[in-house]
């Protein structure tokens, strides 16, 4: 390989182009038309909050979906970008926040795989040795070739994601969060290595929420929002409040219910809540009748300290209180039992049997009270749960309905029915509208209202912060693990100020 | 009717099957029996007005015993005569004749069997004994009917199949929470085992009492119980893949099989421990309603119980059952034991049938449970399955085997057979889902 091109050999054509680019998933616009211009030998930072369309792009030319409309060039070429491998012959490599390595195999087999060199049908090892010995050399980097990489570090196998990007002919490398692993030495001698691919005229797009790392590595930033472009700037020419400002700058529209707030006594209390790296000493309250909002960026720390109250996970130290009483939480089981109800962000991993009838799992967290005996009473079952489809205008041909078969929105209301049903005194939403259409993000809203009016505790994890202001009475901000803000006063908020928190 | 069909489509292909071996073994059939008996009895006082004087011909066999009894019974009862009863080889009938002769009775009728009429003795009876008058020789009227749907053949499928189709409830229970047991077969060796052992050396062998042999098996049964709790242990506890697990627990099972029985049969048991497996109390083989009895309660525990959605919950995803409150470890636990303790009950059952124990009882058991389950409609991947449906998988099996049988297939071609008929159903199954 290093056939690399030289820095601006095709000086008026940009090493990639990508006009209009529309994708949508059912339910979803995630791309409106973004446009991005990349030149060789330049680090492109993309800039945006969580479900600007950043990844949607990036899945576009990566090859993973393709697109509704829209033009990619690559030195001036057109290019269809259909399957991975497309990508890959047109010069194109992903690293994914997850790695997409084989974790039997070692560094160099993971770089040749599918690329394998063979001579009359066997491998040829030696010389795939050879070559990932020359490419790490060339990162600057000592590498074990015999480990299989399930035994190297994050930022080793991370290398390993650049090499095997380097093994083809690469000429964009796409980055995303790529030190959101990383300790501060690793992510400066991973800067190093990308200053040294740029120098060889690679072109890098760049992904991060870490302002720091963008002001120090990139040459220019594009912002994106809703899934449209909203600026673009040289990196010596902008301010970070600026940034956020653009991050961020969506009105805030008539989309919340309006409540009357009644707060009363403390209800939840979590003390020192601690998880290895992942939650770190996170204390906070919340009251009867009030909702609070844990915000932060993917990664932070909020599912994480959620799992931890309900039990999903051990926790490392930590005390829970529930009305002055302390409870012994050790599975989600116990979790339930004290009152305690998550509706989790993934629903279809977490929060739903797919396979199983929407009754069936609106029964499951109840079925001890449903049953005499063990015997589950049917007729009560499916007329409790239909008083729970009128209530919540939950979409269902019938009760046998498979929960696979449900909208995102429905399938929410499912499980919000489950957890109603259950008559939790605290509840945790976790992201409660993502994948939700607007209409039924209006209901669940209301549904939190009255949650709330009825003395039950609220704490809601969004990262949609037009949400957070809307639905919350107090914000509390993670990053990295910590509970970094806490924001009181609503009134003068604005989500710049809760970005400053969330943001390095 | 609609909605049972399309939730299990296997009953059509079972039924396809009944329908191809019954046409296959269309034949014509001799009756025989009590039914028989009157039948011919009606026929002779229909043709004969006044008082018919009849020689009773049959085999030396239970049947054949039922059939002369009663035909002899409604002859008397029609107002004729029975001058003799043959019961035994074509030479006691022509002793019974030259009885006959010799005092100088006339017979008007010799009614016998089809097979018993087709003896030589009374091919030209009048010309050979002209004394004996001009006698006919009558059978009762022969029918076309399948060999394979004769009641004995349908209650000998059902009984071949009573072990399988009881150890496939347990392994339907587990490989809905999405694992697999691959100890069954074993298990059912070491049960067979441990109960006759301890019949023999406990209980009294030849003459243990009910009581002790109900004992033996209770603690065989509980053995087994045991180690189902130790690998729903290994498989909960300590998250090794079951498949490890039960693969391990059935090297171990087996060779327990053979040390505890030094590798031999154990045969010293009463007579009447037979009772569970060739005994029919109650019209059916004990052990084919012992078997429709746990699938009974199994179904009822599968669709109408907390227990039984929690099984489907755990399959259909851990995770999500787990964060709902859902005792995964637990209900893990009782699917294995569950499934070791129904295994002990087939190693039961097959000793009982055998009148013996032996530690090559169950081999290869679990694969025929396995496709029972399968072919029933459950997925391997968990969350779906019926006991209906593992039901008609382990009859579709036992129809294949015995239509195989009934047709003189080979039994090296039997295995080549079913192996592609199991695979065809659950093509058929995937087909009629997309």
């Amino acid at each position: 390989m290093n056939e690399v091109m030289p820095g601006n050999a095709h000086a008026l054509a940009p090493l990639l182009a990508m006009r209009g680019m529309v994708k949508s998933f059912p339910g979803v616009q995630a791309l409106r038309g973004v446009d991005l211009t990349l030149n060789a030998g330049e680090v492109l930072a993309l800039l945006g909050e969580n479900g600007a369309g950043k990844s949607t792009l990036i899945k576009l030319l990566g090859g993973a979906h393709p697109a509704d409309a829209g033009s990619i060039t690559v030195d001036g070429r057109e290019v269809d970008l259909r399957s991975p491998k497309a990508a890959r012959e047109a010069g194109i490599a992903v690293i994914h926040q997850e790695f997409n390595l084989v974790g039997g195999l070692t560094a160099s087999q993971n770089m040749f795989l599918g690329q394998e060199t063979a001579r009359a049908g066997f491998l040829d090892q030696r010389q795939e040795r050879r070559r990932a010995a020359e490419l790490f050399q060339r990162l600057g980097v000592e590498m074990d070739l015999d480990l299989p990489c399930n035994r190297l570090s994050t930022a080793q196998q991370q290398l390993v994601e650049i090499a095997k990007a380097l093994v083809f002919q690469t000429k964009i490398l796409v980055m995303d969060e790529p030190t959101a692993a990383l300790t501060l030495q690793e992510t400066q001698r991973l800067f190093v290595i990308i200053n040294d691919l740029r120098r060889d005229g690679i072109g890098i797009i760049y992904i991060s929420h870490r302002f720091d790392e963008i002001f120090e590595i990139s040459d220019r930033v594009i912002v994106l929002r809703d899934g449209a472009n909203v600026s673009e700037h040289a990196i010596s020419e902008v301010s970070r409040s600026r940034l956020i400002e653009q991050m961020v700058g969506r009105e805030l529209k008539n989309e919340f219910p309006s409540r009357s707030v009644s707060i009363g006594q403390p209800r939840l209390e979590v003390k020192n809540l601690s998880r290895g790296r992942a939650v770190q000493d996170v204390g906070f309250t919340v009251r009867g009748g009030e909702i609070v909002a844990l915000t932060g960026l993917v990664g932070s720390g909020r599912t994480e300290t959620a799992r931890l109250i309900f039990g999903a996970d051990r926790r490392d130290s930590g005390e829970i209180q529930l009305d002055g009483r302390r409870l012994e939480i050790r599975n989600p089981r116990q979790a339930i039992a004290a009152g305690i109800g998550l509706l989790t962000e993934d629903r279809k991993l977490q929060g739903l049997v797919l396979g199983a009838s929407v009754r069936d799992n609106f029964s499951l967290p109840n079925l001890a009270r449903l049953s005499w005996v063990g015997f589950v009473r049917k007729r009560v079952e499916r007329e409790e749960f239909a008083g729970y489809v009128d209530q919540l205008k939950i979409r269902i041909p019938h009760q046998e309905q498979r929960a696979r078969n449900l909208s995102g929105g429905n399938q929410q209301k499912v499980v919000l029915a489950k957890w109603l049903a259950r008559n939790c005194e605290v509840l945790i939403f976790d992201e409660p509208t993502r994948g939700v259409d607007v209409g039924a993000k209006y209901e669940i809203y209301e549904l939190m209202n009255q949650l709330a009016a009825r003395g039950k505790a609220i704490l809601m994890i969004s990262s949609d912060l037009p949400e957070v202001l809307g639905m919350a009475d107090r914000i509390l901000v993670m990053r990295e693990g910590r509970l970094t803000g806490e924001i009181t006063d609503l009134s003068q908020v604005t989500q710049e100020q809760i970005m400053q928190y969330a943001v390095a | 009717m609609s909605g049972l069909l399309s939730k299990h489509g296997m009953i059509l292909v079972l039924l396809a099957l009944c329908a191809f071996f019954s046409a296959v073994t269309y034949r014509e059939q001799s009756p025989t029996g009590a039914a028989a008996g009157r039948d011919l009895a009606s026929a002779i006082s229909k043709e004969f007005q006044g008082t018919p004087q009849v020689l009773i011909v049959a085999r030396d066999l239970p049947e054949d015993a039922a059939f002369a009894a009663e035909l002899e019974k409604a002859i008397r009862a029609a107002g004729g005569q029975v001058v003799a009863t043959v019961k035994g080889e074509p030479r006691d009938a022509r002793e019974a004749i030259l009885k006959l002769v010799a005092v100088g009775t006339k017979i008007d009728f010799v009614a016998g069997t089809q097979t018993t009429s087709e003896w030589l003795v009374f091919e030209n009876l009048a010309a050979d004994f002209p004394t004996l008058g001009d006698p006919k020789v009558i059978t009762p009227r022969s029918y076309f009917w399948p060999n394979f749907l004769k009641a004995d053949n349908l209650l000998n499928i059902a009984n071949q199949i009573a072990v399988i189709a009881i150890v496939a409830i347990g392994m339907t229970m587990v490989i809905i929470t999405g694992g697999i047991d691959l100890s069954v077969g074993s298990l059912i060796a070491l049960s067979a085992v441990l109960a006759t052992r301890f019949i023999r050396d406990a209980g009294g062998a030849e003459n243990a009492s009910p009581m002790g042999m109900t004992l033996a098996c209770l603690a065989a049964t509980a053995v087994c119980g045991l180690i189902g709790s130790f690998s729903s242990l290994m498989i909960t506890r300590f998250a090794v893949p079951p498949f490890i697990v039960t693969l391990a627990m059935m090297l171990v099972c087996s060779g327990l099989a053979f040390t505890l029985s030094s590798g031999q049969s154990i045969y010293q048991l009463p007579e009447s421990f037979v009772w569970l497996g060739r005994g029919a109390d109650l019209g059916l083989p004990n052990a084919v309603v012992l078997m429709l009895v746990l699938y009974a309660i199994a179904d009822v525990l599968m669709s109408r119980t907390q227990l039984g959605r929690y099984l489907y919950a755990v399959g259909g995803n851990r995770e999500a059952a787990r964060l709902a409150g859902v005792p995964v470890e637990r209900i893990l636990m009782f699917a294995y034991i569950a499934c070791a303790v129904l295994a002990a009950l087939g190693g039961v059952i097959m000793a009982s049938q055998l009148r013996s124990g032996s530690p090559t009882y169950g081999n290869m058991y679990e694969l025929y449970v396995i496709a029972a389950v399968v072919v029933g409609g459950a997925s391997l991947s968990g969350g779906e399955g019926h006991m209906f449906g593992t039901l008609t998988g382990a009859f579709t099996i036992a129809v294949i085997q015995n239509g195989m049988n009934l047709t003189n297939i080979e039994s090296y071609t039997q295995k080549v057979v079913l192996g592609l008929v199991i695979l065809a159903a659950v093509l058929f199954e995937k087909m009629r889902h997309r």
